[in-house]
């Protein structure tokens, strides 16, 4: 799922603080489960702002709703009069949401309330690990599972840095290194030798250098 | 014997000598002064010369250009080039311009993590890895070509080496690792430096039951230790690095001024002992900023004189 974390609350303010009437606009997929975007954080910062325009004497009206996704056209009905009533909509989705309503209004300023940080999995309750990064050429079958691209600070496909010890990343010794996770899930699949194949060049042409990416299903819909 | 390159550093080694390199770390200025005065300490106790690539990521004036400033002295330089900063394009660009000045070695490296230097906000590039880069300069060499495919007009003719930890975890990879690099294209070595002798022996012995050491040039890494305060550093703050407590000790019982006297005693024998181990061809003694030290270990781990190769 997309992580994200919300920025501080005085950069937000700084976004909206000249506007009258804000539509905070929670998204309740990815980023609910991460306690960051959900119906219920858009409440809480929606309170927390109003505290703020109080302080700083400004009047500024926060209504607060959520809908389903902020990435696509059908979950937006219930949302549609909401925004048309308001200066901005300040969007608790991740930046796909936030660009998402940017087109969708084009004349309605839309801010974003998140940083978008990583596509992670829920490691444990409150605690999400960052473990693709859609690089568009996917080679978790050469490497046990676990993801280089991702997970190695320097996304190396061929083997760790001298940089790893007791397991950890040179970078940070609370971070696991990728290639030591893969060489021990290589051997616990009795595949150690793999590690002696050479990972050819890859083709980042698939990734972010390759420019934006799209996806159609031919025949899907007229 | 034909060569692929004109590197002097082959020539010695494919003779069969004890080969002697070097490191030189380029200035965080513009003054090539800094580095013709390193290139003269080190002219006539050495093969080769490695010039760093903003080594630990810090930014300094680039290795391609100290190289030259070396080559056009008459030292034999070494082309570090980390896939940090630049992409296969850039690198493919600097080693046509390196082997342009008939820069005749290369040393194909991943790069520090850009968080440990002076522009930790910054990008990194990793379009290719260590082994990648391995593989693309011994594919523009010996097939004349691009990446791309296509063909290269005058193409380099660099004798290429990688750098090998023996000391890095996983240590179950290590011996693979070296093989991995040799079938990418290594054909000379340099270690990471080398403190803990018995896991260096150990290493080689692995090396060696895999004939690796017939496969390519391993030059055992060496630095002195100038200080108590140095190793006492390097164990604990240089990720990678073996420094066994013995060492900390025998430093520490010895008075602060008798410290540097006592790392080079400690490097020469060193040297000593991995002169007696089969398969170790040279030494890359990387004197951080004490180069002046350099010619007095190569003299008295008795690699004084150099030998000439025919070409000279």
């Amino acid at each position: 799922m997309i992580v994200g974390q919300q920025k501080p609350l005085e950069e937000i303010w700084m976004m909206i603080r000249d506007m009258r009437k804000v539509l905070v606009l929670g998204c309740n997929s990815c980023v609910a489960v991460c306690h960051q975007g959900g119906t219920k954080q858009a409440e809480i910062l929606a309170s927390l702002l109003r505290m703020h325009a109080t302080q700083a004497g400004v009047a500024v009206e926060l209504d607060v709703m959520g809908i389903e996704r902020q990435c696509e056209h059908e979950f937006f009905k219930p949302a549609m009069d909401a925004v048309a009533g308001a200066d901005a909509v300040l969007s608790l989705a991740c930046g796909v949401g936030v660009q998402f309503m940017a087109e969708k209004f084009h004349t309605t300023p839309v801010y974003p309330a998140l940083n978008t940080t990583f596509l992670g999995a829920v490691e444990r309750p409150g605690y999400f690990t960052e473990k693709c990064q859609a690089c568009g050429n996917c080679v978790l079958a050469a490497t046990g599972g676990i993801c280089p691209v991702a997970r190695c600070a320097k996304r190396l496909l061929n083997g760790p840095c001298g940089g790893v010890s007791n397991g950890k990343c040179e970078i940070n010794n609370e971070l696991d290194c990728a290639w030591h996770l893969i060489v021990e899930r290589l051997e616990a699949l009795g595949r150690l030798d793999d590690y002696e194949k050479l990972f050819p060049l890859k083709d980042w042409s698939k990734d972010r250098a390759g420019g934006p990416r799209t996806f159609k299903i031919e025949g899907f819909l007229p | 014997v034909n060569f692929k390159t004109d590197s002097k550093l082959e020539q010695i080694l494919a003779a069969g000598h004890l080969a002697v390199t070097s490191e030189c770390g380029p200035p965080r200025g513009s003054d090539p002064e800094v580095i013709t005065r390193k290139g003269q300490l080190l002219k006539d106790h050495v093969d080769a010369v490695n010039v760093t690539d903003n080594q630990t990521s810090v930014t300094r004036l680039s290795s391609l250009a100290a190289c030259i400033h070396l080559k056009l002295m008459g030292v034999e330089p070494v082309l570090q080039m980390v896939t940090r900063d630049r992409n296969r394009i850039a690198l493919q660009s600097d080693i046509l311009g390196a082997a342009s000045f008939d820069i005749n070695n290369i040393l194909c490296l991943s790069g520090d993590h850009q968080v440990f230097g002076d522009c930790p906000d910054g990008q990194n590039v990793f379009d290719l890895d260590s082994m990648q880069l391995l593989q693309t300069v011994r594919h523009m060499r010996d097939n004349g070509k691009f990446i791309s495919g296509d063909d290269i007009k005058r193409p380099p003719r660099m004798f290429v080496g990688a750098a090998a930890n023996p000391f890095a975890e996983p240590f179950k990879i290590r011996v693979p690792r070296l093989a991995k690099k040799i079938a990418a294209g290594a054909e000379f070595i340099q270690t990471q430096c080398i403190y803990n002798l018995e896991r260096f022996e150990a290493w080689m012995s692995g090396v060696r039951d895999r004939g690796l050491h017939e496969k390519v040039y391993i030059l055992a890494g060496v630095t002195p230790m100038k200080s108590l305060g140095m190793a006492r550093y390097m164990k604990k703050n240089v990720p990678g690095m073996d420094v066994p407590d013995e060492l900390i000790s025998r430093l520490a019982g010895v008075p602060k001024e008798k410290q540097a006297e006592e790392g080079i005693t400690i490097c020469l024998e060193t040297i000593a002992r991995l002169k007696e181990i089969k398969g170790v061809s040279g030494f890359h003694i990387m004197a951080i900023e004490w180069e002046e030290k350099v010619p007095e270990i190569v003299e008295r781990a008795g690699l004084f004189p150099r030998p000439k190769i025919s070409s000279e």
